[in-house]
Formats: structure tokens, C-alpha cells, sequence
């Protein structure tokens, strides 16, 4: 009978999680998939080796040869990709760009995905008043307009680096926090759960061992599909000048300085965006594969 | 039913509480809120003459409670750079908020669901293709970009739609369809796969199998059944629309509340700061609520839970 029981219960553990080499053929095949793992990968390169790719220092200031049209229409061969108000490098300043848009991105999205996976794992997990007090904090969370309590927030304490991923992890941890809750009251019912507290398993070696393997999942799906949204996010914040202070090259800071030049210099507008665009395309299509490889039910994500 | 609906009441109105303190200590964060709302060259004098005026120099729960009493009546606070009353200028924005976050709704239901449901219905076909790509695309564009986008090339080129300002539904047709981009896109993907998932069931096989016209079962069976998950979602992209606008009345100078936001951190007026995250705070715990009560009108499983 017991062997019966082990028997049954093990196949279904290994089902859970698809084997790694099946999750990198279906990559293969998912041509879409593939093209944002390009994407992604390409950006990710760009944004370490940026002092070895950028053509020039992104600082350098050329005040008389400010807003030069990009080399196909101009003509000349310095600026690749033309210059901003400055005389800077635009090339140059996209590329140093990215690496505030992935810090951000990643972070944010590590930081709330640690956080969010532990209140939704102690929710889940222990019930009761503790599970009542936490879901009426993520409520709580939930009722704010987002972005006006963001800038209040960075206007009254000061922007920076620090204080942009702080501000951007406080609304994204409540979406983990839940989805793992949800997961946690059903996994904890399974018999495999049951048989580790009947021989005297801790809470927090049951949680570790048998509750945070199976969850996993749906943290790394939530975390790429909200990758792009954060990235958008900290663009909106560095466009109203809240982000991360000038001269550190961001794209929205690129935007909202190109802005004013919109009617002359059809570039320092549309590059920015395009970068962005670009990036979080690559973030959201490996979130879709991620998703529909290991957890197709969560599609409203 | 009754039960429920006072559970939810009850739950609104100790959000709308936790609301209120935490507005109130939005400027306590930095430890100084003096210190916040004054330039950085105000002199000693200053800062002691502003504290005793806004009674910073009480105890903080004493402070709290003049807050509350003040702010139960919608008093916030008269704006430093304006003179008049927070609330009241906040609610003067309010409107062109409103009208931009319905109308970018709207859009977002009218193409959205329609586009996904057409999609799920000719699932495969070249048409189901293009939405999807079309519609991943829009999730990835940053809205205020693409409505820099949408001035260069209507305004700046074509000349046709005016790119600031308020008033006609020439103002009105960027930035509610900018605003609107993210959240047709993601309705319409949802609705797509919702969609499909419906029309696997065995009651639409069913459906068909009784005779019904194909017309009869899309219509009522599929897409009744699949409305749902989506009336939750629609809920909340407009209660996000209402608060998340900020940037695109900034890039078209809507005069909503999020660019007077906006404005008035550029002043550190941030009486109307407060006035307007609390505005909009209950506004979506007022929606939440709303949508909750329709949910489980809708379905009556919900309220037994």
C-alpha cells in the first residue's frame, strides 16, 4: 500500500517542472521566444561592455555641434546616430543608457520577488489572522495610485538609484505576494506536504524542502513579465525628472530632454523610445514563453 | 449576500483609514516636513515661523488627529502657491482625469474586447496572428512615447490634431487612445485566451450540437461565460487609468490632476500633492468596492467563500 502511494506521488512531483532540455528545445521552436532571448541577451551585453562599445564619451559636450542629424541624413561621419542639445555622442548616451533601465529592472524585480515570495509563503503557509493582516496589507498596497505616490515619495526624499528601485518595488512584491499565497493554500493540503509534518518536519524546513520548489515557477514567470513594465516604469520616472539625476545618460531622461526639440530633431525623440520599446519587447516575449513552458494558468498576468 | 456586502463595507472603510495615515505621513518620511516644503535657502527664522504655522512643532499624534479631523471635512490645506483651498483645486482638475481615464476605458473595452474575441473565434487564421502581434507590440511601447510619437506625426507633420490643451475631441483622441494602449492590449490577449479556453468547454459542444446557430452560441454561451475573469481586470485598469495618466497629461499639458501633481512637486506645494493621493486613493478603494459587489452579483459562488 505505501510503496503504491510513494510510487504514485513521485511521477507527479517530477511532472511539475518540464526537464531542462525539454525547456530548451521548445525555446528552439518558439521562434518567437527566441527572438526575445536575442533581444534580451543583446541588450544585457550592451549594457556591461557600454565603455567598449560606445563610440565616444557619452559626457562630452560640443556645444557647436549640437542636434546633428544622424549620419545617413547628414552626411557626415562622426556621429552615427547624431548628437543631443549638448553636442553629445547619441549613440553613445543610448548605450550608456541601458544600463539604469536593466539595473533598475532587475532589481526592482529581484528585490519584490524575494520580499513578495516570503510574505506570500508565511501567508499561505501559517493561515489564519497572520494570512488576514498580510492580504489586508497587499489590499492596502493595491488601493494607491501607483505612480502619484511614487513621485510624492521621490519628490520628498530625494532621487536616486537607491531610492527609484525602493519606490518601484513597492507596489510590484503584492502580485508575487498573491499568486504564491494562492499556490501555498493548495500545495499545502497535498499529501506530500501532509506526510512531511506527520513524521515531525519543521515549518521552516517543510517550506524550504516542500513548499518553495513548487512555487518557484511562478515567481520566475512574474518576475520576466514584469521585467518590461518596470523598465517602462523607471523610463516615466527619469522622463518627469525624478529618475535617476542628470548627466547619468537614462532613456527617459533622453526623452524628456529630446522632447523640446521635437518639431527640429525628429532623433533625440524617437531613438529613445524605439530603445525601450525594443527592450521590453525582448522582456515580454521570453515572459510569455516562460509562462506558457511552466505555467500556462497564468495567463491575466 | 447581505453579509458579504457589509464584510466589503467594513473593509473599505478601514483601507480608507490606513489611506489617511499614510497621506498624512507621506511628509514625515524625510523625519522634517518643514524642511520638505521650504526651498533650500530658507533661513533658520523660516523654517521655525513655518513649523509653528502648520503646528509641526506638536507632538505627532496631536498633529495626526487635527489631520484627520481636518481632512474628514475635505480640508487639506490651503496651497502655498496658490492661496486657495488643496481640496478645491484638486477637484477642479478632477474632471479632465475623469473624462481622459472613461475615455481611455472606453477604448480599451470597445477595440480591445471586440479585436479578442474575433481573434479566438478565427483562431489560427492570418487576422488571430496579426492581433497577437499586434497586440504584444502595444505592451511593450511606453504610452508617453508613443504619444510624443502621435504629436510628431499628426500634429507636427500632418497638421491635423492639436498637440496640447483641452476642449474638443480633437485634444481628446491622443492622449485617451495613448493612455489607452497597455491595457486594450492586455484586454484584448486576455479575452483571446479566455475566449478559447470557453469554446473548449463541453456545453458549447453541447450548444452546437443542439442546433443552435453558430451566431447564438458565440454570442451567448462563449462569450457570457468568458466575461468574468474580465469584468475583474476591467475593474481594475480603471481605477489604475484614474491615478496612472500622470505622464501623458504632462506630455500633452492636460490640465488633469496629475500634471497639477506634477506642478505642484516642481513648487514642493505638497498640500495638493496630499489632497490628490487621497482623492484618487478612494476613488479606487470606491471602484474595488464596486467591482466586488458586481462580481458577486454576477457569480454568488464568490460571496459564500
Amino acid at each position: 500500500m505505501r510503496e503504491q502511494a510513494l510510487a504514485i506521488q513521485e511521477p507527479m512531483e517530477l511532472e511539475a517542472l518540464p526537464e531542462r532540455p525539454k525547456i530548451w528545445a521548445s525555446l528552439w521552436k518558439d521562434k518567437s521566444a527566441l527572438l526575445g532571448c536575442v533581444i534580451l541577451l543583446s541588450v544585457v551585453v550592451m549594457a556591461v561592455f557600454a565603455p567598449l562599445l560606445a563610440p565616444m564619451d557619452p559626457q562630452a559636450q560640443l556645444l557647436d555641434r549640437n542636434l546633428k542629424p544622424p549620419m545617413w541624413s547628414d552626411g557626415q561621419q562622426i556621429y552615427l546616430l547624431g548628437t543631443d542639445h549638448l553636442g553629445r555622442d547619441f549613440l553613445s548616451r543610448l548605450i550608456y543608457g541601458a544600463r539604469i533601465s536593466l539595473l533598475v529592472g532587475f532589481f526592482a524585480v529581484l528585490l519584490t520577488g524575494c520580499f513578495g515570495l516570503c510574505v506570500g509563503l508565511v501567508a499561505g503557509y501559517f493561515g489564519g489572522k497572520v494570512d488576514f493582516l498580510l492580504m489586508r496589507l497587499v489590499d492596502l498596497v493595491l488601493s494607491f495610485p501607483f505612480i502619484l505616490l511614487a513621485l510624492a515619495t521621490i519628490a520628498i526624499v530625494g532621487p536616486s538609484l537607491v531610492v527609484l528601485i525602493l519606490v518601484m518595488s513597492m507596489r510590484i512584491w503584492v502580485i508575487y505576494a498573491r499568486v504564491v499565497r494562492g499556490e501555498v493554500l493548495t500545495l499545502r493540503e497535498q499529501e506530500f506536504v501532509q506526510a512531511a509534518r506527520s513524521i515531525g518536519g519543521s515549518h521552516l524546513r517543510i517550506i524550504a524542502r516542500h513548499i518553495l520548489p513548487n512555487v518557484l515557477a511562478p515567481v520566475i514567470i512574474i518576475a520576466s513579465l514584469y521585467l518590461g513594465r518596470m523598465i517602462i516604469i523607471e523610463a516615466g520616472l527619469s522622463f518627469l525628472g525624478l529618475g535617476v539625476p542628470p548627466p547619468t545618460p537614462t532613456w527617459g531622461g533622453l526623452l524628456s530632454d529630446g522632447k523640446v526639440h521635437l518639431y527640429t530633431s525628429w532623433w533625440v525623440v524617437t531613438l529613445p523610445g524605439l530603445a525601450i520599446t525594443v527592450t521590453v519587447l525582448g522582456a515580454n516575449l521570453v515572459g510569455d514563453w516562460l509562462r506558457n513552458v511552466l505555467d500556462p494558468r497564468l495567463k491575466s498576468l | 449576500m447581505a453579509g458579504y456586502v457589509v464584510k466589503r463595507l467594513i473593509q473599505a472603510i478601514v483601507l480608507l483609514k490606513c489611506v489617511m495615515i499614510i497621506v498624512f505621513l507621506l511628509l514625515h518620511m524625510t523625519g522634517d516636513p518643514v524642511v520638505v516644503m521650504l526651498d533650500t535657502d530658507a533661513t533658520h527664522e523660516d523654517i521655525e515661523y513655518m513649523r509653528k504655522l502648520m503646528g509641526f512643532d506638536k507632538p505627532l499624534h496631536v498633529q495626526y488627529w487635527r489631520f484627520l479631523q481636518n481632512a474628514l471635512q475635505g480640508n487639506f490645506g490651503e496651497s502655498i502657491e496658490h492661496g486657495e483651498s488643496a481640496m478645491g483645486l484638486v477637484l477642479e482638475h478632477f474632471p479632465a482625469t475623469i473624462e481622459m481615464a472613461v475615455g481611455a476605458f472606453a477604448f480599451a473595452v470597445l477595440i480591445g474586447i471586440p479585436f479578442g474575441c474575433l481573434a479566438a473565434f478565427k483562431e489560427g487564421s492570418a487576422y488571430d496572428k496579426g492581433c497577437v502581434g499586434v497586440t504584444v507590440l502595444m505592451q511593450a511601447v511606453p504610452d508617453f512615447w508613443l504619444a510624443i510619437m502621435f504629436i510628431m506625426f499628426f500634429s507636427v507633420i500632418l497638421g491635423i490634431l492639436p498637440s496640447f490643451g483641452r476642449g474638443s475631441w480633437q485634444h481628446f483622441i491622443m492622449p485617451a487612445f495613448a493612455a489607452s494602449t497597455y491595457h486594450l492590449a492586455r484586454l484584448a490577449r486576455l479575452m483571446r485566451s479566455q475566449m478559447l479556453e470557453v469554446l473548449r468547454q463541453d456545453y458549447i459542444t453541447t450548444a452546437r450540437a443542439k442546433g443552435l446557430s453558430e451566431k447564438i452560441v458565440l454570442m451567448v454561451h462563449a462569450l457570457k461565460n468568458s466575461s468574468i475573469p474580465i469584468v475583474t481586470v476591467m475593474g481594475l485598469d480603471l481605477g489604475i487609468l484614474l491615478g496612472g495618466t500622470v505622464i501623458i497629461e504632462v506630455v500633452f499639458a492636460w490640465p488633469g490632476v496629475g500634471r497639477l501633481v506634477v506642478d505642484s512637486i516642481a513648487n514642493r506645494d505638497f498640500p495638493i500633492v496630499q489632497a490628490a493621493v487621497f482623492l484618487l486613493a478612494s476613488g479606487f478603494v470606491l471602484i474595488n468596492l464596486a467591482v466586488d459587489l458586481v462580481y458577486a452579483y454576477l457569480d454568488p459562488r464568490i460571496s459564500y467563500e
